[in-house]
């Protein structure tokens, strides 16, 4: 009893940072900011999954634990290419 | 036996929510898109890896189940995280995003200066082989 009480407030925490970081994405000045707000949300994901897959004792979820991981990343670094030259993928010349 | 699974199961990870609390506070307040990117980048990674450790412990301890893939994210998450904010942080810099008012020193702006003329000059004798 108490622990899902914790878990459950483990999860409105995690909310609340997320929505600190969604504050973050929709006012950020610059784009760099909204990307690492966006991947800082993933990582938050990546726990909510974790601590979902305590509350409902069951081992479904920890392969999309590694998903997200893998997702986020790759999507931080072709934001971060696309910033940084203009391009993602670059032409060989 | 499942009650101190339970009890080592929520102390981590009621601690790395709340360390992903603290990174997204900083993430709110602090003033430049460096500084954002400290807070985010080590103290989130900090809590969803005290999260994840959390989760492997309880099942470990309450079941006898030891998930390779829960392993697996952790080190990949303990991998990445502070890649994607260094990509992140040298695409603003690159993209010229100026630092906050009161930052007192810019120690890169030198060598960033000079790789950039060097830049443009490779251009030029490009162009100009090429004709």
């Amino acid at each position: 009893m108490i622990f899902e009480t914790v878990l459950i407030t483990a999860l409105c925490i995690l909310m609340l940072a997320m929505l600190a970081n969604l504050y973050r994405i929709v006012k950020g000045p610059s784009s760099a900011d909204r990307v690492q707000a966006l991947d800082s949300v993933g990582i938050n994901l990546i726990a909510s999954t974790a601590v979902f897959s305590v509350l409902l004792h069951t081992h479904a979820f920890f392969d999309l634990i590694l998903l997200i991981g893998i997702l986020s990343f790759i999507g931080t670094v072709a934001f971060a290419r696309f910033i940084e030259r203009g391009v993602v993928i670059e032409r060989k010349r | 036996m499942s009650g101190s699974g339970e009890v080592v199961g929520a102390i981590l990870i009621l601690m790395g929510a709340i360390f992903s609390l603290i990174s997204a506070i900083g993430n709110v307040r602090l003033p430049d898109v460096y500084t954002r990117s400290h807070a985010a980048s080590k103290s989130s990674t900090l809590g969803v890896l005290c999260a994840l450790v959390g989760a492997l412990l309880y099942f470990l301890i309450s079941d006898g189940f030891f998930s390779i893939r829960l392993i697996l994210g952790i080190i990949f998450v303990f991998l990445t995280a502070p890649v994607a904010a260094h990509v992140i942080c040298r695409a603003a810099y690159r993209h010229q995003v100026p630092l906050a008012e009161q930052s007192v020193q810019d120690e890169l702006k030198d060598y960033y200066m000079e790789d950039e003329i060097l830049k443009v000059e490779d251009k030029g004798s490009l162009v100009t082989q090429g004709k």
